[in-house]
């Protein structure tokens, strides 16, 4: 700790060099936080998921629709013990920027399949009873300020137009991994107010089996009665389902690690480079150490010290700023990732990742300083 | 910490070579060297005499080609370099003539970096950093930066760095070389206070005769030979 202040002293001593290698890991280190939560995202969203739970969608595509008579059929299969059914609305509201998930859902099924979706009784019972209403997530509930008799006029992508509903619920997740920005609708209200052409059409069925071992079974049941129709079907778990979705904008993980590692690793060259410099700059500094007596290992730490203050500083920046920065915003990229925090696992691996920036970026020029010949560099400036 | 003989400095046959573009250039060829301790010693020569390399070896910061340098009853080629570090922590107070204080430290705290290696307190360290401030007379400039401080003030901040950590040996390469008449001369009368008032051996490469005659014995050096 004696030397702390020495440390400190040559840190300061190009004042400007020191805080753009600061900000530089920051950036590097705000940037993987980010892209971690990415990923810690999409794995909240499936553990979420419910094993129970199986969605069944069009055979070609997501995109396509499924007969809403294929409910009767479903709920036939030896295993089923429920089943609901919804379409993904596509609006915004206001303005485009403001997106957020709707489902039109069957109301009278959906609490029955959802039951992580938490609400008073009361709440729920004005939700079933009327026809424009609504329920939306507390996370929703607060970031707009809505509260419960609120009007709120969504625009239709998909289903073009002003939709207007009457928010009559507000619900909390059973666990913090619970999605809490999703806004719910009448299935029927959709329905009836859509062209003949596009009626009784259905985006994704839903069902319950009544054990996680029936799940392989009755996929593999529902998806061969359906095998020789115009509307085949695919039907997968909750969670093979989420992952599937995740995967149809690629490896993202892979993607994201890929990127993250690149910024890390470019700006670990950068810091090598500046604390080589720094290091380099101070030869007769350093010589003087040791013959003061400073040895090989003392001048070792001190260099490396540095660097790995220099990387911690750095790590504490970008990663208390992207804890606070996605705590306050509530950011959800759109609704696409609904429980976008940081992490507290996430900022500990930001901040080793730091630790380990600073002895890879310290190592060289603390070799370097370690080794240095005491004569010769004093006879160099002598 | 003299050898037997009483000795503080020791130096039998000493040899040192370098290499420029792989062309072997002799420094010091076959030097004999005594210093007893408690003497105040100048040692003069022209340039490129190899007096530098000399007080370098006696101080542990080179090694020598051929030879043996034994300082304080150690005989330094044996030791190994974290053993030589912490031996001249405890026995060399080095002197510049470029002064060398860190730039970014106050003078208190350049006077205090060889204390940092002992296992002194905090308070112990302020008491003795205090104490060498005032034998220099800077005590009132402990907390200015050494870019606030004239070249005399630096050297003296130098001398007060150099017997902080009470070594027994001081050596000084010339250490009034970079500064005018009346710095030099203040200098070098606290050289020989340091000499008479606490006995410190010193060791002073110079080559301005009027510094050599503040000591009590000058040695010539000349192409890496002492002479007679």
């Amino acid at each position: 700790m004696k030397y702390f202040r020495l440390i400190w002293a040559n840190l300061l001593r190009a004042k400007r060099r020191t805080f753009l290698t600061v900000f530089s890991i920051a950036i590097a280190l705000f940037l993987f936080c980010t892209l971690r939560t990415v990923i810690t995202s999409f794995e909240a969203s499936l553990r979420a998921s419910e094993a129970t739970r199986l969605v069944v969608r069009h055979g070609a595509s997501l995109v396509f629709p499924l007969p809403l008579a294929y409910r009767e059929r479903l709920v036939q299969v030896p295993g089923v013990n429920g089943v609901s059914y919804g379409n993904w609305f596509g609006g915004f509201y206001q303005d485009p920027k403001n997106q957020f998930a709707q489902f039109a859902m069957d109301v009278p099924t959906m609490f029955d399949l959802f039951p992580e979706l938490v609400m008073p009784a009361d709440q729920v019972q004005a939700f079933r009873s009327e026809r424009t209403a609504a329920i939306i997530g507390k996370a929703l509930a607060k970031k707009y300020g809505w509260k419960l008799g609120d009007q709120v006029p969504i625009i239709g992508t998909i289903f073009p137009g002003e939709w207007r509903f009457v928010v009559r619920g507000i619900y909390e997740g059973k666990t913090k991994d619970v999605d809490e920005n999703t806004l719910f609708f009448h299935w029927d209200y959709l329905n009836e107010s859509l062209p003949e052409g596009r009626k009784n059409q259905v985006g994704i069925y839903w069902i319950r089996v009544a054990s996680p071992d029936l799940a392989a079974d009755v996929s593999r049941r529902v998806d061969a009665m359906f095998e020789n129709s115009p509307q085949p079907t695919k039907t997968e778990t909750e969670k093979a389902f989420q992952a599937g979705f995740i995967s149809m904008i690629g490896n993202i993980q892979l993607l994201l690690t890929i990127i993250g590692s690149a910024i890390v690793f470019a700006i670990m060259l950068v810091t090598v480079n500046t604390m080589m410099m720094a290091a380099r700059e101070r030869t007769t500094e350093i010589a003087v150490l040791k013959t003061l007596g400073y040895s090989d290992g003392l001048i070792l730490r001190l260099v490396a010290g540095e660097a790995l203050l220099v990387s911690l500083l750095g790590g504490l920046l970008g990663c208390g700023l992207a804890a606070l920065v996605f705590h306050e915003s509530d950011f959800t990229a759109s609704g696409f990732f609904p429980n976008f925090r940081v992490l507290p696992e996430t900022i500990v691996a930001g901040l080793l990742l730091a630790v380990l920036m600073g002895i890879l970026s310290g190592i060289v020029p603390a070799v370097t300083a370690a080794r240095l010949e005491v004569a010769s560099a004093l006879r160099k400036v002598a | 910490m003299e050898s037997r003989n009483g000795n503080l400095v020791e130096l039998r046959n000493v040899h040192k070579v370098y290499f420029r573009d792989r062309i072997e250039v002799p420094v010091l060829q076959g030097i004999d060297l005594t210093i007893r301790e408690g003497e105040f010693v100048a040692l003069m020569g022209p340039s490129g005499s190899g007096k530098s390399t000399l007080l370098n070896l006696i101080a542990g910061i080179d090694s020598p080609t051929g030879g043996e340098v034994r300082v304080a009853g150690e005989s330094l080629g044996t030791l190994k370099p974290g053993k030589l570090a912490a031996w001249r922590a405890r026995h060399i107070g080095f002197i510049f003539q470029l002064y060398n204080l860190i730039p970014v430290l106050t003078a208190y705290q350049n006077v205090e970096l060889p204390l940092l290696l002992t296992k002194l307190s905090a308070r112990e360290r302020k008491k003795r950093v205090l104490k060498v401030l005032g034998l220099v007379g800077l005590e009132a400039r402990a907390k200015h930066f050494p870019r606030q401080l004239s070249g005399g003030e630096e050297q003296r901040v130098a001398i007060a760095r150099a017997i902080v950590a009470d070594p027994t040996l001081l050596v000084a390469d010339e250490p009034t070389g970079d500064l005018d008449a009346k710095n030099a001369a203040e200098i070098l009368t606290l050289l020989q206070r340091l000499h008479a008032e606490l006995e410190k051996t010193i060791l002073m490469v110079t080559h301005d005769p009027h510094a050599a005659e503040r000591a009590e014995k000058t040695l010539h050096l000349d192409k890496g030979v002492l002479q007679p």
